[in-house]
């Protein structure tokens, strides 16, 4: 049997009837020459022959693969019968289309965030090592990983043989030139040190990587990503070996690398190396966290013991360090982790959300699958008299939702591209270094869903349609009072099943919008409101000194003062609730010295203007502001918030008391004020602060600028930036956007759970409901002639109106109690992701209670309404 | 009336398969000739069945033991003729040899002994 004779059987039989043909005609002739009269030689011939027919339909079916065949029956039959109700298919494809998109979506950026490994060489044996502290506090933190100190790096590198190679990378950001008046630009970089591409395995895609010796604190090489070598040097190789320059200062490009390469995110345009532009007293520092460690396994070492050595030489540092947030130990991480770090727990809620409403929607089109069944009792029954098997029935009914489940799949796949592309577009915190893209697992997941949910949608309603008990519609008169009870049993079960797992989501989407909200809503210490914030930062070697940096500062300041339509300004390092920004220890002067093994207090460390806090509305408890004389020599000054003052000061008055902050010049800081707290991150705890006066003029210091308007705070950031340029036409300005916009940003994470979960739970509340329509207005047909009977006998419209109101509801009761039952249990694994929201919020419950009622109630009182206005006369004729 | 050739039984089919390939042994032939040639040969003992002549020469022709032209026939009818392939000739001694040894092991069983011993020779 081959593909070759069954694609050509229509030929294969043509000559066959043109070899029977020739059979008769041989025969004839040869009757007629025994002496046969014409007639009965031809009769003769035929009586020989036998059927043509059946020597036909052997050869066809010997020319056929019998399971295609039947196959191809099926589908065709399946398309009639969906053809035939074109509504009913329309809303099944749809459901289904919706269900296997947002699931196929979500698995896409599963897979490309956590699952996939990144595109390196043998990034199995690869692990991100950070510090770990042993204190309580830290372990409080769901992230206890600690950036490395370099000195830590050095010494780890140094000391230890357990790992093949360890590379060590951190942040940076440089303002990049041209030398023919381009238009600057802030770009984001990394310092890499000059073994982490050898290690990753990425070489250059043009020129070469870093040798050791470019990696030095005055190092001015540079590598471009390949974003940046398109976008901003047309492509064009020859870059390489020329000069670029960041913050001013010439870096020779050594080379470009490779496309595909986004590490750690795709926003990085520059590398430098690890040392290079490091301020030199920084280096030898166990106690300055900002690094990143990779590390690669020996083959023969186990990570556990590469890891104990390390953790032994950490160990040693921190006792050394006794005073120094130097950590006791060390932690590893996947690289995979490490970049999800934020979004892991939210993409596995969404995967869990977005399966339970596959699974809705599978009930749901099992529900309808039902529902046909019932209309087709008699047609299965009388197939099955006929002789058809119970397997080939069921396979004529798996077909049909297998017919749904492709076209939905097609469909979903279409649209869990534009969806997938959206999300990863929007979703901010994602990310990108594999690149989030749909590929041939991601197709195969997709087929494995739609199969799935074939099977899962189909083979209840087929099993059970196609049952011994099917043969009792043939016997049944056309009078039996209440159709098929375990077919009206099967539907509600699958509908409480439904509607438990529809309140679970709704539960669980309550409680992420209700924290979601309470974030949103969380007062961050100053006014956020009509206020514009930007970021610059004054590049040192245009503003190489205090007087300079004050001067193009409070200039501008006055400027911007002077544009109609602003109300204040304030000038600090970092803004509230745009994140950590720095902090650094200190201690206190009038306080005895500290006992051995006590670590020094620490605060978040920022700068800001005379005008900041009044600007932003942060209230003064005690003393005073910073002023305008607060600047250069005389700006030994510090503002301390409400938290630092209680920490440190308790019952005491910190005004004239003075803090000694090593890092800080290593220099005593009056102490002239305390204002009210401000968080550093909406939904993280308060920590305390100083402020210093920016007037300092500290050089290379970046600034960010707090607009508070009159109206619409970005109708002035074109007019602010004018201003800027007309002070300096090459510096850039980054970030402008409202400070709502910015606390909102960094709240992408909750804002992307909480909507995406409550979207899925709308939709399945919808499916739920329609299958409840559904479920009750089969019901009421079947029950057409019972009412009848009732009615006639002197059943009230409104009795029977709250018979089959309770009818329907029961289910849904039913379900509300299981799935709030179930979600009691659930939400406590998503504790962790709710701010100042309790698991078992009795708000959401109620919230999720009375809106499945209502929906509920309203899918089955029109039926109910329906059945109640039944003529008993028709209703008794109506079979 | 003469028996027909079952084409249920492995043994039968084969036996058909068999006896179509021998008939193409003497030279090519359409499918009425080939039963007509078996009719006769066997003195009008074995009656060939359309429905079963049919498919044994398209599975024969499958298995490429006989390959398939177009010709006119004796009254000059567009007619199928089948012709026994190389690979057709070397089956032919492999089924002669195997019906050999089942006609004697059977004629061995019924104790038919001069049909036993005129084989073996």
């Amino acid at each position: 049997m081959s593909w070759f004779r069954f694609l050509r059987r229509k030929q294969a039989d043509a000559d066959l009837q043109q070899e029977i043909d020739v059979f008769l005609e041989e025969e004839i002739a040869e009757n007629i020459a025994r002496g046969m009269a014409a007639e009965e030689a031809r009769r003769q011939a035929r009586i020989k022959l036998g059927n043509p027919q059946i020597v036909r339909e052997k050869l066809w079916q010997q020319n056929t693969f019998s399971w295609l065949d039947k196959m191809g029956r099926d589908l065709k039959y399946a398309c009639r019968t969906l053809a035939r109700s074109p509504g009913f298919s329309l809303i099944a494809v749809a459901v289904m289309a919706l269900c296997i998109g947002a699931t196929t979506s979500l698995f896409t950026v599963v897979r490309s965030v956590l699952l996939r490994p990144l595109p390196f060489r043998d990034p199995a044996g690869l692990v991100m090592v950070y510090e770990h502290f042993r204190d309580a506090r830290s372990n409080a933190q769901v992230f206890n990983y600690n950036s490395v100190a370099p000195a830590d790096y050095f010494d780890w590198r140094a000391k230890t043989h357990g790992f093949e190679d360890m590379a060590a990378m951190r942040y940076w950001q440089f303002n990049l030139t041209g030398e023919h008046g381009e238009l600057p630009e802030q770009v984001r970089a990394r310092g890499g040190s000059w073994n982490l591409l050898p290690l990753l395995g990425v070489p250059a895609a043009i020129g070469r990587t870093f040798t050791e010796s470019e990696d030095r604190l005055d190092g001015t090489a540079v590598m471009l990503t390949w974003s940046l070598f398109e976008r901003r040097f047309a492509g064009d190789a020859s870059i390489v070996g020329k000069q670029i320059h960041l913050d001013g200062k010439p870096y020779t490009v050594v080379g470009v690398l490779p496309q595909g390469f986004t590490y750690p995110d795709a926003k990085v345009q520059v590398w430098v190396p690890y040392l290079s532009g490091l301020p030199p007293d920084i280096v030898p520092h166990h106690d300055y966290h900002f690094t990143t460690v990779v590390a690669r396994l020996r083959p023969d070492v186990s990570l556990a013991s590469a890891l104990s050595q390390v953790d032994a030489v950490q160990y040693r540092l921190h006792m050394e360090n006794l005073h120094a947030p130097v950590a006791e130990d060390v932690a590893p991480r996947t690289l995979n982790d490490d970049l999800a770090r934020d979004v892991k727990k939210p993409l596995l809620i969404l995967m869990c959300a977005v399966a339970c409403m596959l699974l809705i929607g599978c009930l749901n089109v099992a529900n309808l699958l039902v529902a046909r069944g019932a209309a087709r009792q008699k047609e299965v029954a009388i197939r099955g008299a006929l002789g058809a098997q119970r397997l080939t029935l069921i396979r004529g009914q798996l077909t049909e939702s297998l017919l749904i489940c492709v076209a939905g799949g097609v469909g979903g796949v279409l649209l869990s591209l534009a969806a997938t592309r959206w999300l990863s577009n929007a979703w901010k915190e994602l990310p990108s270094a594999a690149g989030i893209h749909v590929d041939g697992v991601v197709l195969g997941f997709a087929c494995t869903v739609a199969f799935a949910a074939a099977l899962l949608a189909g083979l209840l309603p087929a099993i059970s349609s196609t049952g011994k008990a099917v043969f009792a519609s043939l016997q049944a008169s056309s009078r039996t009072a209440s159709g098929n009870l375990s077919r009206a049993t099967m539907r509600k079960t699958l509908l409480t099943v439904e509607i438990a797992v529809t309140v679970v989501l709704l539960i669980g989407a309550g409680l992420l919008l209700r924290s979601f909200v309470r974030l949103r809503t969380t007062d961050v210490g100053c006014v956020t409101n009509n206020v514009l914030s930007l970021d610059y930062s004054l590049p040192e070697h245009k503003y190489g000194s205090p007087e300079k940096v004050n001067a193009f500062n409070e200039a501008l300041l006055k400027k911007l003062r002077a544009l109609p339509g602003i109300r204040a300004v304030a000038l600090g390092s970092i803004l509230p609730g745009e994140g950590n920004g720095g902090d650094d220890m200190f201690t206190i002067k009038e306080d005895p010295p500290l006992k051995p093994g006590e670590l020094l207090p620490d605060a978040l460390v920022r700068a800001a203007d005379p005008a900041y806090f009044s600007a932003l509305q942060i209230p003064l408890l005690q003393g005073r502001f910073f002023t305008g004389d607060d600047r250069l020599d005389r700006a030994k000054k510090v503002v301390i918030s409400r938290a630092l003052a209680r920490q440190y000061f308790p019952g005491e008055n910190p005004i004239g008391k003075s803090i000694h902050v090593p890092a800080l010049k290593d220099a005593d800081y009056e102490i002239v004020g305390v204002v009210g707290d401000t968080l550093w991150q909406v939904g993280q705890p308060i920590m305390p602060t100083m402020y210093f006066p920016i007037l300092a003029g500290d050089v290379d210091h970046g600034g960010s600028l707090a607009i508070r308007t009159v109206s619409d705070p970005l109708a002035i950031s074109a007019p602010v930036q004018k201003q800027i340029a007309s002070l300096d036409a090459e510096l850039p300005v980054s970030n402008v956007q409202t400070m709502q916009q910015a606390i909102g940003e960094s709240l992408g994470n909750a804002r992307f759970s909480a909507s995406l979960v409550l979207i899925f739970a709308v939709l399945s509340l919808l499916l739920a409901s329609v299958g409840l329509f559904g479920v009750l207005s089969y019901l009421m047909t079947q029950r057409t002639t019972e009412l009848g009977v009732r009615m006639a006998l002197g059943a009230q419209r409104d009795q029977v109106l709250r018979l089959m109101l309770f009818d329907g509801l029961r289910p849904a009761i039913l379900g509300l109690a299981l799935g709030s039952a179930a979600s009691a249990g659930i939400t406590q694994l998503i504790r962790s992701m709710l701010y100042d929201t309790r698991p078992l919020d009795p708000a959401v419950y109620a919230a999720v209670t009375l809106t499945l009622l209502i929906v509920a109630t309203v899918a089955c009182v029109v039926p109910a309404w329906r059945a109640s206005r039944l003529d008993p006369m028709q209703a008794l004729r109506a079979e | 009336m003469g028996k027909r050739v079952q084409q249920d039984g492995e043994m039968l089919k084969g036996t058909l398969d068999m006896m179509v390939l021998r008939t193409l042994a003497t030279g090519d032939a359409h499918g009425h000739t080939i039963a007509k040639v078996i009719e006769r040969t066997s003195e009008d003992v074995l009656e060939v069945e359309q429905g079963s002549l049919y498919p044994a020469l398209h599975r024969l022709e499958d298995r490429g033991w006989v390959s398939s032209h177009w010709g006119a026939s004796e009254n000059n009818r567009k007619a199928k003729f089948y012709r026994l392939t190389a690979a057709g000739k070397k089956q032919l001694v492999r089924e002669t040899n195997r019906w050999r040894q089942m006609a004697r092991a059977i004629a061995l069983v019924m104790g038919e002994k001069t049909l036993a011993h005129g084989d073996v020779e």
